[in-house]
Parts: structure tokens; sequence; C-alpha cells
């Protein structure tokens, strides 16, 4: 028998087609990952340089002054970003400690596993609701049903000035509890994640030296997933800030300012969705002006984020 | 003076299940006080289990339960009213792989102390116990630095400090040595022979010699194969002085075991 000539493991020398592939397969992988980073730069390029004579035109001015005026041609984009700003921001507040705080009850063993998995696929399910549903709903029973609270706000704390207004229906504030309710899957699932991944190692060790439960959770396991949460928290407040379709239902889309929650008021993307269309001439630039501001906004909230990661995360 | 002063922990017909799977069946052994006790016998025999059982660390493995009862200085360390918090503030325990915190070596330290209410000098405690687990010499100039930082058995010995700075009263250890070189190992040994003046120490370990150098008293431990259910189960062969485990071993598997010939 001639076991030599015919060798039993085949593939010991591979094969010239399956390196090509090889080397194929890594120019592919880069061409993909420069196409979104070219994508990215030409979005960037369009809007800046459709926002130029805006630019040039108002300054800085457009940032601060609030008169947006398609008909005297004359146009501020503080209202919108007043309430981009306030409303990304406050409902971050209100739906960060909910999402975390249902992501450690998730991961924790407090109740039986079933029940878990039922609470965060209840969770996961709230993300699948389209935010045209959420606006309606917003509009027909949220708001109505939150109106005494924000009466009372506006009756007992209607000495300052974010709550310095009769609320008449849509406005900021059901904006900022609507947008609370469309984040909280984003955080409640990234945070449950990056939570399980925490190494069991970890946790033995915190209980093996006598920590309670909470020591635990707050002092070893948050921090060692931190970064992943705060990517989630990231995610959200993109999806916060460039929300439009609920926001543009419930926000009241008025261009006139006021520092109060409870009257109406406007975001950017609320604000592009709802002129764009029509808009001409300046209008138009001005449009892409608020659009770049909202770029500029959102890479600078990225730039803290990777800050404050580098900052609080634990030390591998 | 009673013999039940002297002992530590006292298991009584304890058997330990993970699910439906019984890892220690009808265990009966009692530790002495102020001894180092090891605890030996082949891999998968259930010697984790049971340290882990003596400080309650099987309660944060779902699904594991224990009958029977495990006393330690005559109170039943699973009856209702016992808090499993406190009971790791007094029985601190060493992992069998190192698991420092992702944080600074000081705060490896800190972390335990603090959280045991220690109100002494930090600084102080921190140098004292890296010092006892032999990797003071390694750490004095990174104390800043990250515990994760070192190596394998810098980190295990980073352990050791923790739970020595927590100062409990019984320090169960699962191998402690496995990852370090010779001449750490005798340090560590060392630092047990001191140790041993204030504390009770239980110590899981592969190593024989170890087991004659550092232990007073040796418990052999054996799994065999159930009839009818699955895989196999933990028991006790025997427990006696190191010397006579070494030297004059009773059963004929402890024989075969620390002959090497086992198998
Ligand atoms: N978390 C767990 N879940 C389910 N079964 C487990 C778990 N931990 C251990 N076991 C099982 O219990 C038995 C005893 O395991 P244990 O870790 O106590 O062995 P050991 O004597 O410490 O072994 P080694 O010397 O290798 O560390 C093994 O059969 C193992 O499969
Ligand atoms: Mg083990």
């Amino acid at each position: 028998m001639n076991t030599e000539s015919k060798p039993i493991f085949k593939l010991r020398k591979r094969s010239d087609t399956e390196k090509l592939i090889d080397k194929s397969f890594k120019g592919l992988a880069l061409i993909m990952a420069n196409s979104v980073a070219l994508i990215l730069f030409a979005i960037f390029l369009v809007i800046f340089s459709g926002s130029t004579e805006s630019m040039a035109r108002y300054g800085l001015q457009f940032i601060t002054t609030s008169d947006w005026n398609p008909v005297l041609d004359n146009y501020g984009a503080f209202t919108a970003i007043y309430g981009t700003i306030t409303t990304s921001i406050l409902s971050l507040l209100i739906a960060v400690p909910l999402g975390v705080g249902s992501a450690i009850f998730i991961t924790e063993d407090f109740v039986p596993i079933k029940i878990r998995n039922l609470v965060s696929n209840l969770i996961e399910l709230l993300a699948a609701i389209p935010s045209v549903v959420l606006g309606l709903w917003a509009i027909f029973i949220m708001e109505p049903f939150l109106r005494p609270f924000f009466l009372f706000l506006n009756k007992f704390l209607g000495w300052l000035p974010i709550f310095g207004s009769e609320p008449i229906g849509p406005g900021i504030a059901p904006a900022i509890i609507i947008l609370a309710i469309m984040i909280l899957p984003i955080i409640t699932s990234i945070s449950r994640d990056s939570l399980n991944q925490v190494p069991q190692n970890l946790r033995l060790a915190a209980y093996g030296v006598g920590a309670t439960r909470w020591t635990t959770i707050f002092i070893v396991i948050l921090p060692a997933a931190i970064s992943g949460i705060i990517g989630g928290i990231l995610l959200a407040l993109g999806r916060a800030m460039g929300e439009t379709m609920a926001v543009t239902m419930i926000i009241g889309n008025s261009n006139n300012f006021s520092w109060s929650l409870l009257a109406p008021g406007n975001t950017i993307s609320a604000l592009l969705a709802n002129q764009f269309g029509e808009a001409d001439g300046s209008q138009v630039s001005s449009l892409m002006y608020a659009g770049f501001i909202l770029m500029i906004l959102t890479l600078l909230v990225n730039i803290f984020a990777q800050w404050l990661v580098k900052k609080i995360r634990l030390k591998y | 003076m009673s013999y039940n002063m002297n002992t530590c922990i006292s298991f009584e017909n304890v058997s330990i299940k993970y699910g439906g799977f019984d890892a220690v069946r009808n265990l009966y052994l009692d530790i002495p006080k102020g001894k180092v006790t090891a605890l030996i016998g082949p891999s998968g025999c259930g010697k984790s289990t049971v340290l882990r059982s003596i400080n309650r660390m099987n309660d944060l493995i779902v699904g594991c339960t224990i009958t029977g009862r495990v006393l330690y200085e005559g109170i039943d360390l699973y009856s209702p009213e016992i808090d499993p918090v406190e009971v790791r503030r007094m029985i601190g325990m060493v992992f069998q792989q190192p698991n420092p915190f992702p944080k600074s070596i000081y705060e490896n330290i800190a972390f335990g102390a603090r959280i045991n209410g220690y109100t002494g000098n930090m600084d102080q405690l921190v140098e004292e116990s890296l010092k006892k687990a032999a990797v003071w010499e390694e750490c004095k100039d990174k104390l800043n630095e990250s515990g994760c930082s070192l190596s394998g058995g810098q980190q295990q010995r980073l352990c050791i400090a923790r739970t020595i700075a927590t100062q409990p009263d019984v320090i169960l250890m699962d191998e402690p040595c496995s990852a370090l070189d010779p001449i750490s190992t005798l340090k560590i040994e060392e630092t047990m022979h001191e140790l041993k003046k204030e504390y009770t120490i239980i110590i899981v370990t592969h190593n024989m010699q170890q087991a004659v150098r550092v232990s007073d008293m040796t418990a052999f431990y054996n799994a065999e194969a159930k009839g009818g259910g699955t895989g196999k189960v933990g028991y006790l062969v025997e427990f006696n002085d190191t010397e006579k485990i070494f030297n004059s071993p009773k059963q004929q598997a402890t024989k075969d075991y620390i002959s090497g010939r086992f198998g």
C-alpha cells in the first residue's frame, strides 16, 4: 500500500485561492470601514457648505437670538437649541436612574429568573412601539393625565422660571416624558448586557471580603460595567436629540422663546422636520446651520462621555 | 476542657447539591481552632464546595442547596437569623483563581478593611498586609497602579493580603499557591505559620509537600461513582493529624493517593 503519496491531512498546505480570499476579505473590510468615515465626512461637508450663507449672515448671533421669522427672513435658533438641550438632558435624567435601576434588578437575583426575563422582555418591547404611536398616546392620554401634575408644578414652583407658565397642553415637559419613555429600553438593555459581562470572580471577591449586596453593586459591579453603561446612555442621548416624530407631535412647535418647560417649545429636529419641506433660499441655509449645530452638539457630548469613561472606569 | 471548646468549624451530616447533582454527601468533620487544616483529594471531589460552604459563598450559586449543619463555635451558620455578610466578615477567603479588584493595589487592601469598619491607620495596614503576604517588595512603588497590572502570582498574593487585612477569625484558602513559584510559596507558607497563632486556617491544596509543611491536621477527600445518579459524589475518607495521614494512613485509598498511585 502506498500511503505516503496520499496524505491524510489535505489542508496542511493552504491553496492559493484560499490565500487570495483571505487577502481580498481584508481589503473589503478596509473599504467598508473607510466608507463609513467617508459618508460621515461627506454629510458634514454638505451641511457645512449649505449653512455657510446663514453663518456669514448671523454668526454666533444665530445661537443666541430666538427670533425665527421666515416672513421677515430673520433667523435665530435659540428656542430650538434650548428645547433640544433641555428635552434631551432632562429625559436622560429621568431615564438613566430608571433604566440602570431596572438593569440592576434584572441582573441581580432578587426575584426568580422567569420574572426577571419577563420584565426584561417587556422593556425591550417598549422599543418596538413606533414613535408616531407614542406621539399620539402622548397627546391623547399621557399629557391630559399629567396635566394636574404640571398645574401643581406651576402653582407651587411657578416662581422658578422653568415652571413659570401655565400648562396649555403641548409643551416641553410632556416631550421630556415621552422621550424618557422612548430611550428607556436602550439604556436598560445595554446596561443589562454590560452588567452581565462583569466577571463572576469580581462579585465573589467583593462578597468574600464581607461586602453587602449594595456595596458590591455600587462600588464594584457598576464601576466595572460603567463604560458599557455610558455607551448605552450616549446612544440614548443621540436618540433623544434626534428624535423627531413623537417630539414634534407633543412639543407644540412654537418658536416663541420661553424659559418655562410647561410652555410649548421646539427642538432642532422638530424645526427641521416641520420647515424643510416649504423652505427656500436663506431659510434652507438657516435650517442647515441649525442641523450643523445639532451635529456639533452630539459631537461635544460624545467627547465629554469618552473623557468621563476614562475618568471613572476601573483599571484593568 | 471539653473537646468541643477546641473545635472551630464543625460539619454535622452535611450534604451539598448543585441542582440535582450531589457534590458532597454526609460529611462529618470537626476542624480544630488555631490550627492549619489541609483538605486534600483528587480534582472534582468537592473540596472547594466544602470550603465555600463555610463562609456561605455557595449562597451565591443558583441551585446550590445544603442540608445538615455547619457550626462555627457552636453556632449554626445556616440558621435563619444568621446574616451571611457577617459570616464572611468573620470567615475570610482566598479564591482558587486570583481575583483582585480592578482598582489600585492600595484600594484593593483598603476596600475590605473599610467595609469591615477598620478605624486604624490605613497606610500602615496596607503595608503590613502586603508584607505578610510576601508581595510588598513588588508593590511598594506602585500602590496606585491597578491590582490587575500584577502578574498572576502577585495578584494571588495581593488577594491573600486583602484577606489578611480584614482580620477575620478564620481564613479559608483554596489552592492559594497553585499559581506561585517555589519561593513565593515558601513565603506564603511562612505567613501561614505566622497567622495560625491568631487565626484558624483551612487550606485546600494539591501539593502533598505543602500539606505536610503547613498543616497540623489533614482531611483526605475522595469522590466515588454513585449508583444510579450522575457523576461522582465526594465524601470524607480520613481525617487525622497530618503526620499520621502521611506516615501511617488507615485507609488504602489515602495510602494510594499520597503515594501518587491514585486512580
Ligand atoms: N457552580 C457549580 N455548579 C454546578 N456544579 C458545580 C459547581 N461547582 C462545582 N460543581 C461540581 O461539584 C463537584 C465538586 O467541585 P469542586 O469545585 O468542589 O471540586 P474540587 O475538589 O475543588 O476540585 P479541584 O481540585 O479541581 O478544584 C464537581 O463535580 C463539579 O462539577
Ligand atoms: Mg477547587
